[in-house]
């Protein structure tokens, strides 16, 4: 039998993963991204395992927004690349820091 | 049983894409182990009883929001040997920080408070109860103004990202409607005595 603790730990592993993805692949944006990506993944497999076994549909409603948000977020934050890569020719995170005004 | 067994496939499957997303060395086979681990963990939430956040999960992010990726890395010439420089330099401290959080998490979520009777005891739903309208039924009730702003806020980053990317094009020719609009016949039309 599965329980809630099981697909706790499964989240957990995810979110370590997201966690060291961001400190091993600073200097790549597209990366950083994934990895928050999956951060956002673990926290949606907690809300929507803690929603069936605490039998509140509440859940679920609230990894619905978080998609919503981290949906919006990726597409502004590929739109700030684009831009970015079109005036710089780069990508690297350590070219970002000459941006000012 | 055959219910913990597809678990411990969608979980582990899951576990190794994100062990791809993050030690792939290129950028666009990180595109694909994460959509990978997206179609494992929409497996989980179907073990859930969660069908429309499963299906959700792999129409809008494995359709639009990883192909919006995919767009990205192939537009951008991006040199991937410079973005490896230095990986594994800041290995000993991230992987010491996830290890800890990890232990912790572990730690939480196996401390037998999760295991009391109400939440071990917890079954499946019947076929007659459909995931779908019980979440409509609450997100357009009790949930009606954090719907809304869920709107207002992709409506904001819809603009946002045009904004960001629109250049005018210096080489390109334009319409000028009011122009044209305004346009008279004495404007255009002479008449030559032959």
């Amino acid at each position: 039998m599965i329980g809630l603790s099981d697909y706790l730990i499964v989240a957990a592993c995810l979110f370590s993963l997201g966690v060291i993805g961001l400190f091993l692949n600073r200097k790549n944006v597209i990366t950083i991204l994934m990895c928050i990506e999956l951060i956002l993944l673990a926290v949606n497999i907690n809300f929507v395992a803690f929603s069936h076994y605490l039998q509140d549909i509440s859940g679920q409603i609230f990894v619905f927004f978080v998609l919503t948000v981290a949906a919006s977020e990726v597409a502004v934050g590929l739109a700030i690349l684009v831009s970015f890569y079109r005036n710089r020719r780069s990508i690297d995170v350590e070219d970002i820091n000459t941006l000012q005004g | 049983m055959f219910e913990a067994g597809f678990f411990y496939l969608f979980a582990t499957m899951a576990v190794v894409g994100g062990m791809g997303v993050v030690l792939a060395r290129h950028t666009m086979h990180s595109v694909m182990f994460l959509i990978f681990c997206f179609f494992n963990s929409a497996g989980l939430f179907f073990l859930l009883d969660a069908e429309f956040l499963g299906i959700i999960l792999i129409l809008i992010y494995v359709g639009a929001v990883m192909v919006l990726f995919m767009f990205v890395i192939m537009m951008l010439e991006v040199n991937q040997a410079k973005l490896r420089e230095g990986f594994l330099q800041y290995l000993p401290m991230g992987g010491m920080i996830a290890l800890i959080l990890l232990i912790e998490f572990i730690g939480a979520a196996s401390s037998g408070i999760f295991h009391t009777n109400a939440i071990a005891a917890v079954g499946h739903f019947g076929k007659d109860v459909n995931n779908t309208v019980e979440i409509g039924k609450v997100l357009y009730t009790q949930y009606l103004l954090g719907f809304e702003i869920a709107a207002i806020i992709l409506l904001v980053a819809l603009v946002g990202a045009i904004v960001l990317t629109l250049r005018t094009r210096q080489d390109a020719k334009y319409q000028n409607i009011s122009k044209q609009v305004n346009v008279r016949k004495e404007d255009r039309l002479r008449k030559v005595r032959m």
